[in-house]
């Protein structure tokens, strides 16, 4: 079974139509972005748990996490979904300059969205406020405010893991864009990145609640 | 007619780098089938050396720390690196795409990457074997895992990769089967391994997660403190218990479902029916992958969970007694008044019927709250595990391997030889493990290297079955390598089933098919076909 006559450059051997292959990595994103999820979900339980044997703790460490730089954080990461967004809408419009500022922009709010939190990082490291054994800092009450570090910077740890992730996989979709690999009639791997990142903001979107704003 | 067709996927391309880098989900297949082949035997002969140890009370051939860290790489041996891949990573790989009429699953790269990263993780887990072999048995409860010298990063990194293995099978099953199925191949015309894979791979997709996050958290346990499962830092051990069987429970039907999946298939192609019950049999692999996420307490009825939790673990434990009753009474059905046949694929699917319904049944025993107080961490467990595991999982493997493999490598292998061996492994593995049934309702713990005089008789009963289990399995492996080689030419068809695989060459083209697959009846109509060759009409 040879292709067929007619059978576009980016339709794999095995799939009959090009709907079938885009529907086909669609489904597939999704399950992928379920076992996100579920990966993020088992720390979300450990929250959870520890949170309501610890409540007053929770409460009294949040206060040492700086709000204005969250909520700073999560605007940048809203804005980056929509550019992102934008960049899917543009190459759907085939305007393929603009789906390429739109990617570099995401790009850019990624990295800001980095550096803030590096920030955030090593004013908590300078302070001793740590996880387990690290632990030094000594303004908390309560019962092992180590614990709510040690989530915290796993938690944050894994999302900023997923965020670096993402700054490569759209790299490499931004260098593809430019050597001319997508068109109106073939864009699945720029719309699988955009699930994916929209996946990773709403997971910050969850994570800034919980840890910046209890109580 | 019966030649080898050429050319076919095996030799459609050569050399070496042709196998391992390709991306043709029958090569693939049969890329994992020597990796988890390679894994089978490490294991097995770990269990040999658990049982020489065990013959007698006391040293035998290896010292006591030893010991801990044979039963553990034994368990994390067979559990990660073999019997969670055997099936769905090796004939479902293989067979998949060709029972629903399609060219390759819907992501091959993926699907390479998936072996790679077996390959990877497989060599992180035996590298712990150099770096000072783990000795917390494959469950690695804390806190003994965080505080034990052995190399628990090592092994508990190469289980974490292994599971993204796991999960991009799974994965790309469920799309393959979504979206790739041959034209008017609706939902209840696919044969019932695909049911089964389709019911794996949700347990995979679902619950693999879940392990790799408890299994960072223990890597970040050990190495930073965080605390969270040290009761002195405020954590909770127990807690790393639910983590861990959240997912290693369902685990255990991720490596039993595709095995009762090939059950169904054998055993309707060889008693020459109609498979009873259909939708019945689907439907209790989706109740069982269903119910599988909700019976991880029953194994910590003596961990410290609250008793109404226990008692709610255990009514949910004996509803997984359904479906799977369900199964094995429709298998039955089918066989009733069936033209049975007993080639060897289908000594092993009576084998299974046999054994699975002893483990299943004592799986009840064990979820019964006050048995188990008892029969806990007992070899009354270890027996019930491995009648369903090497019973249940290890037989369906073994027949579907037989029923295969006559398409895989387009040969025969000796029909003679494949009896005996496969009752050399029913008699040895019932020696082995019936006996462990009646050493753990006297009490004898599991894992423990030294016990008392009087349990010494069955311990050394048992040690003896395993060298015929053994040799049951080394017979087996010597006669199928030559007959991938060597055999007569199998024919497209040698057992006369109806599903897709067989219309196909022996061993298929790269492209699966030869003309594209039609459609002209179900995959179990032997009723009608059967007729149909015996009375042709004109």
């Amino acid at each position: 079974m040879n292709h067929k006559e007619g059978h576009p450059e980016f339709l794999a051997h095995h799939f009959a139509e090009p709907e079938q292959q885009h529907e086909s990595a669609k489904f597939g994103m999704w399950v992928f972005l379920l076992t996100e999820i579920l990966l993020f979900g088992g720390l979300f339980l450990a929250y959870t748990v520890f949170r309501s044997w610890n409540p007053d703790m929770f409460y009294n460490a949040h206060l040492a996490l700086d709000r204005t730089l969250g909520a700073v954080n999560t605007v940048v990461l809203i804005t980056s979904s929509l550019t992102m967004a934008l960049a899917i809408r543009s190459i759907q419009l085939n305007r393929k300059k603009h789906s390429m500022y739109f990617l570099i922009a995401t790009l850019v709010f990624a990295a800001v969205f980095l550096v803030i939190k590096y920030f955030e990082y090593s004013h908590k490291i300078h302070l001793g406020q740590l996880p387990g054994k690290y632990y030094t800092y000594t303004g908390i009450e309560g019962n092992n405010p180590h614990i709510f570090f040690g989530i915290y910077f796993a938690m944050t740890g894994l999302h900023g893991v997923h965020v670096i992730a993402g700054m490569i996989i759209i790299s490499w979709i931004l260098i593809r864009a430019s050597r001319n690999h997508f068109s109106h009639e073939y864009y699945t791997p720029m719309e699988m990145t955009g699930l994916y990142w929209h996946l990773v903001d709403l997971i910050w979107i969850f994570l800034f609640p919980l840890f910046y704003l209890i109580g | 007619m019966n030649t080898i067709e050429s050319p076919n996927y095996m030799n459609a391309k050569k050399g070496i780098l042709s196998w391992l880098f390709t991306l043709d989900h029958k090569r693939i297949g049969i890329l994992y089938l020597i990796g988890i082949m390679a894994a089978f035997a490490l294991g097995g002969i770990l269990a040999m050396l658990i049982r020489m140890e065990l013959i007698h009370p006391g040293q035998d051939i290896m010292d006591a720390d030893t010991y801990n860290q044979v039963f553990t790489l034994h368990g994390a041996v067979m559990i990660f690196l073999f019997i969670i891949p055997s099936i769905p990573a090796a004939l479902g790989n293989f067979f998949l795409p060709i029972m629903i009429g399609a060219r390759d699953v819907a992501f091959p790269k993926l699907n390479l990457a998936s072996w790679w990263i077996f390959i990877g993780g497989s060599l992180f887990a035996v590298f712990s074997m150099y770096a000072g072999a783990v000795d917390t048995g494959w469950t690695f409860y804390t806190p003994y895992s965080t505080k034990t010298g052995t190399a628990v990063i090592s092994m508990t990194l190469g289980v974490f990769i292994l599971g993204f293995s796991s999960i991009f099978t799974g994965l790309n099953f469920i799309v393959t089967i979504h979206k790739l199925r041959a034209p008017g191949l609706t939902w209840y015309k696919l044969p019932l391994f695909v049911w089964g894979l389709y019911a794996t791979a949700i347990i995979q997709v679902l619950a693999t997660p879940v392990l790799g996050m408890t299994l960072i958290l223990l890597i970040l346990e050990r190495v930073f403190q965080i605390g969270i499962f040290d009761p002195a830092m405020g954590g909770d051990p127990v807690l790393f218990q639910h983590f861990f069987w959240f997912y290693s429970h369902p685990a255990v039907y991720i490596m039993i479902l595709p095995g009762m999946g090939i059950i169904s298939e054998l055993i309707s192609v060889f008693a020459h029916k109609k498979i009873f019950g259909y939708k019945a049999i689907a439907y209790s692999s989706l109740a069982i992958a269903f119910i599988s996420f909700l019976v991880w307490g029953h194994h910590m009825f003596v961990s410290g969970q609250s008793e109404i939790a226990a008692m709610i673990f255990s009514f949910l434990t004996f509803l997984v007694g359904i479906p799977s009753g369900i199964k094995v009474f429709n298998w039955l059905t089918t066989l009733y008044k069936g033209s049975i046949t007993f080639e060897t694929p289908m000594l092993y699917a009576l084998s299974f019927l046999f054994l699975f319904t002893i483990g299943g049944l004592t799986g009840i025993f064990l979820g019964a709250l006050a048995t188990d107080v008892h029969l806990h961490d007992t070899y009354f467990v270890v027996a019930h595990f491995h009648y369903v595991m090497v019973g249940g999982t290890v037989m369906a493997f073994m027949g579907g391997l037989h029923y295969w493999w006559p398409k895989m490598f387009g040969r025969m292998y000796n029909e003679k030889w494949a009896k005996f061996a496969a009752l050399l492994i029913f008699v040895g593995f019932n020696i082995t493990f019936f006996t462990q049934f009646i050493l753990g309702s006297q009490g004898m713990p599991r894992r423990y290297y030294n016990y008392l005089d009087q349990y010494q008789p069955l311990h050394a009963f048992s040690s003896y079955g395993s060298w015929i289990l053994g040799l049951g399995f080394l017979i087996a492996f010597i006669y199928l390598f030559y007959a991938a080689f060597k055999g007569r030419p199998a024919g497209r068809n040698p057992w006369g089933a109806l599903t897709f695989e067989w219309e196909t060459p022996s061993p298929p083209p790269t492209e699966n098919f030869d003309k594209d697959p039609v459609l002209r009846h179900e995959p179990y109509d032997y009723d009608k076909v059967l007729v149909e060759r015996t009375y042709p009409e004109k």
